[in-house]
């Protein structure tokens, strides 16, 4: 009768929802995998070896792995953010695609620069254009209702229309029938890990991770503190939780949507840092390869975590990387197949997120109510 | 303790219409019920009280089948049953009257009736059984109700009606009463009184959930007491009090009415002119209010909700835009002026706002209870530091709440959620009181909160008062309004009914007012 309330009984701890939770739903995507590559003819433990081994087998493939997360950790952070203010952005295709000609032109007009000058030119080109374009959706949705998964749906329609035409038209090469803009002056183009580590005398095969993986680690850092740490954080996870009461806080809903989805665009933006600037050089046709949606998987996967994105990142850079591997030395699963494991990961652990949870929670329970009675008894 | 702990009184030898036997019900770790035991007989209204938390709900909820119990017996005439669903519970001949109506508002209440026995394919022949029978039952237990009447045209009495219908529609002995009079006006309690001692009458059996001792007092024939998951005491009601009743409740000695010496009422604070609010809908929710409210007294706004009172706290707090009117704080107009008039600048100009409803408004649940501590004063110099949250500074003023107001659990990391509804309010309560308003506006101050923190909250707002603080308090409980506030006035349909000192209100006048009946104006006419 005397015990104190002190702790609330009954509640499930977190790392039980973090880190039991995505493991499941990950090995779950994988047994379902297996299954497929079985009926196909393979042997799914040697398809799962050669996986591992193409993502991080040896220095390049890990490179190729970071590169491929590098572009996801920024999708998924600019999706986080918007998610905390409770909007869905999934524009992120688009406006890493729009992002990345404001990096383009900062590189193209910077020529001779040196590169961390343009790097800094070109974050800020980076996140002003992809910013605009998530601020429409968000300027819609704040004022307008507009639903943001319509909009920004929308948007990466736009976004391909109008980078089509731009480079078609306007940036292509002089004289050339591909359409991408001019290649960046070596001065200007993100120096890659490869070359760094020459300087010390290793050689490591050709791969195109460069210091913007840096750069996407601190955004992680500088994420985590603005929703964290800082009252425009607070403001935003308010009202993503409880618009009425952010309302009764003096919290103005519409500034904070509009801000959020500005800075989810902005982050979103800043991924042609890494395609563009550290590998292609150049502004080329559809870049962002899908991985604007795969970004999305993320940070579901990450539970809209900066820690959590940086570790859903790694594992599909290593998916793609690792996939490509696959179809390489197993010719039978073909790139497509690699496709479908990929999706399959992203059904189990995005869109079926919460499949084992009850059953999760009833085991929990079932193994903890077993040494708690006896001492609330007692007291 | 016996399998029958209560004796049948009059009725003697019947078998009881309801009985449990060793009930238990964990959720998780929680032990909900601990070996309930209780006993109805038949043709009795019976009480079960308790605070929140206690177990009564849950118990409740076994009966009708939401949940299952993890051991122990439930007897229906004296049979075990096996109830799994509410269907089975029906098949028992147990209905439920919820809290929170579960009718379906454009439907006419015939069809609210029939809504899921509508008897076979055609829809015409069930309905022309289905008023036959309705007719039957309006008749036999005095219920009269329209049945072409659409149910969200009627007023909150009458659509009670339609769900104590419903069930016994679907043949109900014993009818379940979830908090029955929270939305009701005084008359209309009176009505419900009426028609639940006719059903008594007819041989049904009653059991209501309450934490209203005065209801338990008037209407039972007998109570049994929850606490902390268990039961503590079943009584006949002519033989014991509100106060032993109270006792039983919380576990201690309760005053139920805090002390307060007079009001010693100072300058104008708060002075509102016809003041008008019109909602999303378009409808004129507030009609032409004045008042006005000084600074060391307390004035309560009674009123059934819905009439306006809602929406004259969120215009008041600037979270709904007035239409037109004067809003006089401190002597200066401030309902014009958005730059004054919003939620923001109203705290900075010390009019704290506890809102009606605090687990939408008041907290954020899925905060820690320190982030939703700062709710509203979260850009405050105290609470950071440079760009960032000064967390130290937070929790450390979190943790002196929680001290001073006896909050628990007692750790400020933990989710608001986490903890009760009555710690909820005590959490909102010290933000608002502690951050020294000069203008407390209070919506529902104890709302679904315990008997012993109502008596805490209670004497915290006197206290306030007697510091000179001007305090408006909006709340459907016409013994808290009456208890706390200096001046009572009421409204009705978004317009001021009338308004009386505390002294001249007793219950009968303030629930005519609140039908929109002033008794002086009818007097004088």
């Amino acid at each position: 009768m005397a015990s104190p309330a002190s702790s609330k009984p009954g509640e499930i701890p977190g790392w039980i929802y973090n880190v039991i939770l995505p493991i499941l739903n990950l090995l779950a995507a994988l047994v379902v995998s297996g299954i497929l590559i079985l009926l196909i003819g393979e042997n799914p433990i040697n398809a799962l070896w050669v996986l591992i081994q193409g993502a991080f087998g040896y220095a390049d493939n890990i490179g190729y792995t970071l590169y491929y997360a590098t572009s996801l950790i920024f999708v998924g952070l600019g999706f986080a953010v918007a998610a905390h203010g409770g909007k869905f952005n999934i524009g992120g295709e688009g406006q890493g695609y729009i992002g990345g000609l404001g990096i383009g032109l900062a590189c193209l007009y910077m020529g001779s620069t040196p590169w961390p000058i343009v790097m800094l030119v070109a974050i800020v080109g980076g996140a002003v254009c992809g910013g605009v374009w998530g601020l429409v959706p968000g300027y819609l949705a704040a004022k307008r209702g507009a639903h943001t998964v319509i909009t920004t749906i929308m948007f990466n329609f736009i976004a391909s229309a109008l980078m089509t035409y731009l480079l078609v038209d306007v940036l292509i090469r002089p004289g050339q029938q591909n359409p991408e803009s001019e290649t960046f002056a070596v001065t200007s183009q993100l120096p890659q890990v490869r070359d760094i580590l020459l300087n010390f005398g290793i050689n490591i095969p050709p791969n195109p991770l460069n210091v913007s993986f840096v750069i996407a680690l601190l955004c992680c850092v500088a994420v985590y503190y603005y929703i964290w740490r800082t009252r425009w954080g607070y403001e935003l996870r308010a009202v993503g939780q409880n618009e009425k009461a952010a309302v009764y806080a003096g919290i103005s809903p519409t500034m904070i949507t509009i801000i959020s989805m500005t800075i989810s665009g902005a982050l979103c933006g800043l991924m042609g840092l890494n395609v563009l600037m550290g590998d292609q050089h150049r502004i080329v046709l559809n870049f962002t390869a899908g991985l604007g949606f795969v970004g999305i998987a993320v940070a579901l996967m990450g539970r809209n975590h900066p820690f959590g994105i940086l570790l859903a990142s790694l594992l599909f850079g290593a998916l793609y990387q690792g996939g490509s591997q696959l179809s390489f030395d197993i010719p039978v699963l073909n790139r497509d197949l690699v496709v479908v494991i990929q999706g399959l990961v992203i059904l189990f652990t995005g869109a079926l997120e919460n499949q084992f949870k009850p059953y999760l929670e009833w085991t929990y329970r079932r193994l903890t109510r077993q040494s708690v009675p006896q001492s609330t008894k007692e007291a | 303790m016996t399998s029958a702990p209560n004796k049948p009184a009059s009725k003697a030898a019947a078998l009881p219409a309801l009985e449990l036997r060793k009930v238990n019900k964990w959720f998780g770790t929680n032990h909900a019920n601990r070996d309930i035991d209780l006993a109805v007989q038949p043709g009795t209204i019976h009480g079960i009280i308790g605070e929140n938390g206690a177990g009564k709900s849950t118990i409740m909820s076994i009966v009708y089948g939401f949940y299952s119990a993890d051991s122990g017996e439930v007897l229906v005439n004296g049979t075990p049953v096996t109830i799994t669903s509410p269907k089975d519970a029906l098949a028992a001949g147990i209905g439920m009257v919820h809290q929170h109506f579960k009718l379906v508002d454009n439907f006419t209440v015939l069809e609210n009736v029939i809504l899921g026995v509508e008897g076979g394919m055609k829809l015409a022949a069930g309905m022309a059984r289905a008023r036959a029978e309705l007719e039957r039952l309006e008749r036999e237990y005095g219920l009269e109700v329209s049945p072409d009447s659409v149910v969200e045209d009627l007023p909150v009495g009458i659509q009670q009606r339609v769900e104590i219908l419903k069930a016994l529609y679907r043949g109900a002995d014993t009818l379940i009463l979830d908090e029955p009079t929270g939305v009701l006006t005084p008359q209309e309690v009176d009505e419900l009184f009426r028609i639940l001692r006719q059903l008594r009458e007819q041989g049904k059996t009653i059991i209501i959930i309450t934490h209203k001792l005065g209801e338990v007092m008037a209407l039972t024939d007998r109570v049994s007491v929850m606490r902390r998951g268990e039961m503590v005491a079943h009584r006949q009601t002519a033989e014991t009090s509100k106060e032993e009743l109270a006792e039983l409740m919380v576990g201690r000695k309760v005053l139920l009415r805090v002390a307060k010496g007079p009001a010693n009422p100072g300058a104008t604070v708060l002075k509102i002119d016809g003041l008008n609010v019109i909602d999303g809908q378009g409808v004129r929710r507030v009609k032409d209010v004045s008042l006005d409210v000084r600074a060391g007294e307390i004035v309560g706004i009674a009123g059934v909700s819905g009439n306006g009172q809602s929406e004259l706290l969120q215009a008041l707090s600037g979270i709904m835009k007035p239409a037109s009117g004067q809003i006089l704080y401190k002597g200066e107009d401030i309902a014009g002026d958005p730059a004054k008039l919003n939620a923001r600048a109203l705290r900075k100009a010390g009019v704290g706002h506890v809102p009606e409803d605090r687990q939408r408004e008041g907290l954020v649940m899925s905060f820690l209870a320190a982030e939703s501590a700062i709710l509203g004063y979260h850009d405050l110099p105290a609470y950071n530091r440079g760009i960032l949250m000064d967390r130290d500074a937070i929790i450390a003023e979190t943790q002196r709440y929680i001290e001073k107001y006896d909050v628990r659990p007692t750790s400020p990391t933990y989710k608001s959620s986490n903890f009760s509804g009555g710690n909820q309010q005590k959490l909102v309560l010290a933000r608002e009181i502690e951050n020294d308003p000069d203008l407390l506006l209070i919506g529902q101050p104890t709302r679904g909160v315990d008997i012993g923190a109502i008596e805490f909250i209670h004497s915290r707002l006197i206290e306030m008062r007697d510091a000179g603080k001007a305090i408006l308090v909006v709340s459907t409980e016409l013994d808290e309004v009456m208890s706390l506030s200096d001046r009572i006035v009421v409204m009705f349909d978004g317009h001021v009914v009338g308004e009386l000192p505390a002294s001249e209100a007793d219950e009968r006048i303030l629930g005519l007012m609140m039908a929109g009946i002033d008794p002086k104006k009818n007097q004088a006419a």
